[in-house]
């Protein structure tokens, strides 16, 4: 058996940040797939804990993903793991020593970590930990300030915080590899970046969602529904050339009033190009339009590798397409004014989505992927409702609570075969969609909660008017 | 807007049936130095229409010496990769329009960004 290597069957222990629960496997899995990887979890895999064990990984994969997430903080070679801290010390000592001895000779420097989920260690029990590691064959000098390998013992403790055992339910010890990418939900938060709008995307969902649609060097990148650019900023981080489009002329020209508390209206250079200048990667720009995402005015050929967007639901931004129900007297002839707004009609969010999903269906790469938010009320969700598309395989669904009744749920969907003249129409005829059907259904179920009240005081006054 | 950009887009006026390329009319005319990435470069050519670029950086006077038809083994033509470099992300067309070749219609572009919106009689 000398041909397998014991590093063949090295596990991998990856800790996740215990946030956006639902974003997380598709996340490691999109980045697993960047490589040509399956996600292969050992046994006992719980998707909601903190910690996941995944086989059939090289330390390479391993870098490369941490490279991209921000799902996870950290990674190690584990080397050992257990209930308690006797069958970790058993499979510690079963760990190959051809493993761990390069990390581990004389003229080495080290330093152990001891990590505790939902439990606060003092001082003196993290040294104990410590020391009653001292079965391990560590013959080199600890070093804390600058350490060649750093190791870690992580004990959890569940994920009930109103119940903590006094002792861990499991414990893991192994060689720190790499963090992920938690640094960019600050260094990229929304409080600091140049140009935003009401409902500019957070950093971190902008990271995962470009995450999910698995961009990488040298894409292009399209959002529809650009608005300040949010999703472009993190698709550009991550090596991708990006454009967009927005009906809204002010948005795009960076006109108009502030989004910010106390500024009134919008600086000079408030704009997408500006965003990505401040974060470095302007040469990723490649332009920004003000168009009708419901219009076809790309040439018809799969040209972006992914389209990445928030369609506008009618809450907070209003969902309109150029058009009028009135017939309007033409204006003058050939005369095309730069700043003209044309008046412009509902936009329902069934016609949204069974745009946006016909859009990608052609302008997608075999293999591209959209990414996008869907809004839902809760009560009356199934996952029936998602649109569907011919062309377009659903690979993950998560959901994002906004409030009691309603959510937003991030869909990733990839192309798997070119269009055909019938594709285009196949999911507009189910009924399912009704839920999307009519200008403002979803606003008028999004605010319903408020409706109770507000009509009840409408009533109120109705009365005393009398 | 780039000619990158110009080479993807369409018109869209209702009953126009041969509305690409669009027309450059340009009265500003700006080359923004891009850093040159070849592997973008190489993944952007198969998706051209490669005589609506010429014709496009000729419109601009930026044509240079761009060849008329795609050279072979274009990938490990550096020379070649930066001149399609250059007139794909870097020559922008600050002011002016699109015209639609079959209508006419004019989509203005002011401060380097297309409106590509119809009056609301066009749609």
């Amino acid at each position: 058996m000398a041909a397998f290597s014991s590093r063949s069957c090295l596990q991998y222990l990856l800790h996740l940040a215990q946030d956006n629960l639902d974003f997380r496997l598709p996340e490691i899995k999109a980045l697993l797939a960047l490589r040509g990887k399956p996600f292969r979890p050992c046994e006992n895999f719980r998707e909601k804990s903190p910690f996941w064990c995944l086989d059939g990984l090289s330390e390479e994969d391993v870098r490369s993903i941490m490279a991209r997430s921000v799902c996870a903080k950290s990674a190690f070679e584990l080397w050992g793991h257990g209930q308690t801290h006797s069958e970790l010390r058993t499979s510690l000592l079963n760990f190959p020593s051809d493993i761990m001895s390069p990390f581990m000779h004389k003229d080495s420097t080290y330093r152990i970590n001891v990590y505790t989920f939902n439990k606060t260690l003092q001082f003196a029990d993290r040294i104990k930990r410590i020391d009653a590691l001292e079965y391990l064959p560590f013959e080199g000098t600890v070093s804390l300030k600058n350490p060649q390998h750093i190791f870690c013992l992580l004990e959890d403790y569940g994920t009930d915080p109103n119940n903590i055992p006094e002792h861990p339910s499991y414990i893991y010890f192994g060689r720190w590899i790499a963090d992920g990418q938690r640094d960019l939900i600050r260094s990229h938060s929304v409080k600091n970046r140049h140009f935003i709008g009401n409902t500019s995307m957070d950093a971190g969902l902008s990271f995962i969602m470009a995450n999910h649609a698995r961009v990488k060097q040298d894409d292009l990148v399209f959002d529809p529904f650009v608005g300040t650019g949010s999703l472009l900023v993190a698709c550009s981080h991550f090596g991708a050339y990006v454009c967009g489009t927005d009906i809204d002329y002010n948005t795009i020209h960076g006109k108009g009033r502030s989004s910010r508390k106390n500024q009134k209206w919008r600086g000079p250079d408030e704009n997408i190009r500006a965003n990505l200048r401040q974060y470095g990667t302007q040469k990723m720009y490649v332009d920004v339009m003000v168009s009708d995402a419901s219009k076809p005015v790309w040439r018809d050929a799969a040209l972006f590798d992914a389209i990445i967007t928030d369609p506008p639901y009618g809450i907070r931004e209003a969902t309109r397409r150029t058009g009028s129900h009135k017939d309007i007297a033409k204006p003058a002839e050939g005369v095309f004014e730069e700043s003209h707004v044309p008046v412009s009609q509902a936009y329902h969010l069934s016609d949204i989505f069974t745009d946006l999903l016909n859009f990608s269906a052609h302008h997608l790469v075999m293999g591209g992927r959209l990414v996008y938010w869907l809004p839902v009320y809760r009560p009356e969700y199934c996952e029936e409702m998602v649109p569907l598309h011919p062309c377009l395989q659903l690979i993950s669904n998560c959901e994002q609570t906004l409030s009691s009744h309603t959510s937003r749920r991030l869909i990733t969907m990839e192309k798997i075969k070119e269009p055909e003249e019938f594709d285009s129409l196949a999911h507009l005829s189910d009924p399912r969609f009704s839920a999307y059907q009519g200008h403002n259904a979803f606003r008028e179920k999004y605010f319903s909660g408020l409706n109770k009240k507000s009509t009840k005081e409408n009533n109120k006054s109705d009365v005393s008017g009398d | 807007m780039k000619l990158l950009t110009h080479n993807m887009l369409t018109s869209h006026v209702k009953g126009v049936t041969k509305g690409y390329p669009l027309l450059i009319k340009a009265t500003e005319v700006k080359v923004n130095e891009v850093e040159f990435n070849p592997q973008f470069v190489s993944r952007m050519i198969p998706k051209l229409e490669w005589g609506a670029l010429v014709h496009a950086a000729e419109e601009l006077g930026h044509r240079q010496d761009l060849p008329g038809e795609l050279v072979q083994d274009f990938e490990k033509n550096e020379d070649f990769l930066k001149k399609v470099h250059r007139v794909l992300l870097e020559v922008e067309v600050i002011e002016g329009c699109l015209q639609c070749p079959e209508s006419g219609r004019e989509f203005p572009i002011s401060k380097g960004i297309p409106n590509m919106l119809l009056n609301e009689d066009e749609v």
